[in-house]
């Protein structure tokens, strides 16, 4: 039976405005600036600045235009840079501009931006030292310019909202930029710690609203070039399969056909962003190349992929969690003896299905390959390495390769997982001109790398405290990354004196990549409804039970605590309705969810509200870390309710939002976000990390309202009903 | 087939086959790229666009049935991101990737022509067929009612 989940209204908490403070959005780079009119409207020309170092200019005015050397696909990066830098640059906020940095430059200037790529909740919390530094050492040339114009020491000159002044003399920023651009300095000043920030830890707006109102901002498939052509793809929709043959006759002489290109595996065994089996239509406009993809006749060489089901594997997986595990860990004593000597024994079986990205924007890629230069614009999180892979499919030098920033709709983790940047490169280079090629839908879902699925026991013996001595932890992991499996199961918080951790893997052809917290979503789910299970069975209330199997440490106490003084948590509730917490740590952040819930005697379920408490170490935009909170939230009760790709006969099944179905407005709880913040020298970050914790706490506050265990998502395919 | 169209005050004399989607008509014929493809299947409202002032998915209505009809993109909502819901939208800074937001924006604005001061519920009902990836569905109510005080 199918349990509907009933429409919610939420109340709307007070909002902080902050003012709207809107902020101007300029043209990336002199190398784009060339390419400015084919980017559409919304594109301003460069302010004209003095460079004082590869992150910022600083103009006559006084505007610094700060370039961001990573990817704004919606986690709000373009403004946490800016922010980083111009809190050290100690600029007014109102004065600060953004542009995408360019890659090119990174790759001839030997790596002024460091690191260039965007993801795993990195950009804050482990680059926030270059980032600042940057800042921190065009303010100390400032100063010094200052002190030599007027002959005095740098240590008596102050920078302040963009003013240096010294004595009875004052100057702007802008004044000095010249002379600041021409400083070396003896030595880099350090970087400011918390506590001196007056930036940080403030709300600041996006700096990229003003262009998503209008229809004005750029990503990947609104790039035009004059000549452009258009390409639709369809690699084999059996991963690992591979092209026999196709007949281009049979679509040679429809409207605004081209070419018809086979794009050639290269590799037996693919990498992330190599090059896979497909056939390419490129005409004069993208639906002319869509409707003559879909009437040309293909045949497959599908390969064994074609015996895999998700099925199959779930029966695989399932058998082998009654045998030890092959990779295992001992984490902590050998829980195997105890567990054999038997005694009050807990055990749970938990899974969780692929899942995948559907970012909103389908992934596109334009590529001009011109004798001299190329030029690329292209679904991505890391420019750098899309400059180095379209040198490498051209042969070309890299040098000759420029990608251009430009907004991303969405990518949460595919952006550098998959070949169509080679393949708008390679049909480029083969017709002569501009192609922009676009993945359809259902392309896009084929062609992934998903998230991987998880199969997980647990098994545990209580000791005369009702709590677990000795535990045992298998997974049985998909075969193209298993190692997503060991997030938070190798490396489980609670404290057993006997702990081990083991490892199975199934076959499969199915790609896996990053995926917003693939591992510790899957994780999240399976190990905090066990917690639960273990606290219930021996008698303790699951948020004691954390508290007690977590006590010394740090992070946890300071969530569960905060947990427990907002949430007003109790198990103590009506049949029907239910309270449910988790806490999960990944990439560098302890997140805690509670859920409240109401699940109908006939099984429809309502999610009330989501409280995320979260710590990551320090927080410097508190506003746009909420919205990323609520955005994980969204994220993973979208797998959790209602996922879950239907493999069979080796590929996806469900590819368009039709059969593959992602949460909805009428359906979103009340989320309020709390934070807790340790603020003792060490960072998380906030991109993905409320999303694991969010299905258990639903989970678990099921359980409570029906005395349902949830053993699997998607949880709307379970029955709820209770009597 | 040559047809006319009217976008945004403007008549475009285009040369495409009949049945194609006015989505890629706007989009690679005439140039309007703030209309969005998410999906080609009329589930998603990326490329929601008013069609005679309802609102309208863009994927879903072949060329020669927008013939003779007045179309308004994201582009043509105002001239300077000045319509009330374009205004809210900045204040509580609702986009995220921003890719859904000219489907939601012009969702929202149909609504609110419709209903000047829509409930959560009603709210709910005019904007259930715009997916958003990022999660924005509670900054987006918020910014409906902000938009309804305002006065859209
Ligand atoms: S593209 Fe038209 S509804 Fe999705
Ligand atoms: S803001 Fe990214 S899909 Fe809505």
């Amino acid at each position: 039976m199918t349990t509907t989940l009933s429409r919610r209204f939420f109340l709307t908490t007070a909002v902080v405005a902050g003012g709207g403070l809107l902020l101007g959005f300029n043209i990336p780079t002199e190398a784009e600036a060339a390419l400015a009119p084919v980017q559409g409207e919304g594109w301003k020309p460069p302010v004209g600045g003095v460079e004082i170092n590869a992150w910022l200019t600083i103009d006559p005015q006084g505007v610094v235009t700060i370039r961001i050397p990573h990817t704004e696909m919606g986690q709000g990066g373009m403004t946490s840079v800016a922010q980083l830098v111009a809190e050290e640059l100690n600029v007014p906020w109102r004065n600060v501009r953004a542009v995408f940095a360019d890659a090119n430059r990174n790759v001839t200037r030997g790596n002024e931006y460091q690191d260039m790529s965007t993801g795993g909740s990195n950009l804050v919390r482990n680059r926030h030292p270059h980032i600042m530094q940057a800042g921190a050492s065009a303010r100390e040339r400032l100063r010094e310019a200052a002190a030599k114009r007027w002959g005095v020491s740098r240590a008596d000159v102050k920078a302040e909202q963009g003013m240096l002044s010294a004595g009875g003399k004052s100057g702007s920023y802008g004044e000095f930029a010249s002379d600041a651009a021409a400083i070396k300095l003896a030595e880099e000043p350090k970087i400011k710690k918390y506590g001196d920030w007056w930036l940080l830890g403030k709300d600041v707006p996006r700096m990229d609203v003003a262009v998503k109102v209008n229809g004005s901002a750029v990503y990947p498939i609104d790039v035009r070039v004059p000549g452009m052509a258009y390409a639709a793809v369809r690699a084999c929709p059996v991963p690992g399969g591979k092209v026999k043959s196709f007949d281009a006759a049979a679509i040679k002489d429809r409207p605004g056909v081209i070419a018809v290109i086979e794009l050639k595996q290269t590799k037996d065994k693919l990498a992330n962003t190599d090059m896979r089996s497909a056939v390419a239509v490129v005409a004069d406009s993208f639906y002319r190349a869509k409707v003559a993809l879909d009437l040309l006749p293909i045949e497959w060489d599908f390969g064994p992929g074609a015996q895999n089901s998700y099925a199959k594997m779930d029966s695989a997986a399932r058998a082998l969690m009654g045998q030890e595990g092959k990779h295992a860990e001992e984490v902590r004593g050998d829980p195997r003896p105890i567990l054999a000597a038997g005694g009050k024994t807990v055990t749970g079986d938990y899974s969780r299905p692929y899942e995948t990205h559907v970012p909103m924007s389908p992934p596109a890629a334009v590529a001009d390959v011109k004798p001299d230069r190329i030029d690329v614009w292209s679904f991505t999180q890391n420019v750098q390495a899309t400059l180095l892979l379209a040198a490498e499919q051209a042969g070309r030098n890299p040098k000759d390769v420029f990608v251009h920033g430009t907004f991303q709709g969405g990518a949460f983790g595919n952006g550098n997982a998959v070949d169509i940047t080679r393949q708008a490169v390679e049909l480029s280079k083969q017709v002569g001109r501009p192609v922009k090629v676009i993945w359809s839908r259902e392309e896009d879902t084929a062609q992934a790398r998903s998230r991987p699925p998880i199969w997980a026991r647990f098994e545990a013996v209580l000791g005369d405290d009702g709590l677990p001595k000795a535990m045992i932890s298998r997974a049985v992991a998909e075969s193209m990354q298993p190692a997503y499996a060991d997030r938070g199961l190798a490396n489980m918080p609670y404290t057993i004196p006997h702990y081990r951790y083991e490892r199975h893997v199934v076959p499969t052809n199915i790609p896996v990549g990053p995926n917003r917290a693939p591992g510790n979503n899957n994780n999240g789910f399976t190990i905090e409804q066990f917690a639960d299970e273990l606290a219930l069975a021996g008698g303790w209330d699951p948020l004691e039970w954390r508290l007690k199997m977590t006590e010394g440490n740090e992070r946890w106490q300071r969530v569960l605590l905060k947990l427990k003084e907002v949430s007003g948590f109790t198990t103590k509730l009506p049949k029907g309705t239910g309270m449910g917490i988790a806490v999960i740590e990944s990439h560098g952040a302890t997140v805690g969810a509670c859920a409240t819930v109401e699940v109908s005697r006939r099984g429809a379920l309502s999610i009330e509200k989501i409280l995320i408490v979260s710590n990551t170490g320090y927080v410097i935009n508190p506003r746009a870390a909420t919205e990323q909170v609520k955005g994980c939230v969204a994220w993973e009760l979208s797998h959790a309710l209602y996922g879950g790709l239907d493999v069979r006969d080796g590929r996806v099944q469900n590819t368009n939002f039709d059969s593959y179905k992602i949460m909805r407005m009428p359906d979103m709880p009340t989320v309020e976000s709390v934070f807790a913040m340790s603020q003792d020298n060490w960072w998380g970050g906030f991109g993905e990390t409320a999303g694991p914790p969010t299905p258990p706490a639903v989970a678990n506050a099921i359980f409570f309202a029906t005395g349902k265990r949830i053993r699997s998502t998607p949880i709307l395919k379970h029955d709820l009903k209770w009597a | 087939m040559k047809l006319s169209l009217t976008v945004n005050g403007a008549t475009h004399e285009v040369d495409v086959e009949p049945e194609t989607p006015l989505l890629w008509v706007l989009r690679d014929t005439i140039g309007l790229t703030g209309t969005k493809y998410g999906c080609g299947i009329a589930q998603c409202g990326a490329c929601t666009v008013h069609i005679d002032g309802q609102p309208a998915k863009a994927c879903n209505v072949n060329a020669a049935a927008a013939v003779g009809r007045k179309i308004t993109t994201i582009e043509g909502l105002s001239p300077d991101s000045s319509h009330p819901v374009q205004k809210a939208w900045i204040d509580l800074t609702v986009p995220q990737c921003g890719y859904c937001q000219s489907g939601q924006i012009m969702a929202a604005a149909a609504l609110l022509a419709r209903t000047p001061s829509p409930t959560d519920s009603q709210i709910d009902e005019a904007m259930a067929g715009n997916l958003c990836r990022c999660g924005t569905y509670i900054q987006i109510r918020e910014a409906i009612h902000a938009a309804a005080k305002m006065g859209a």
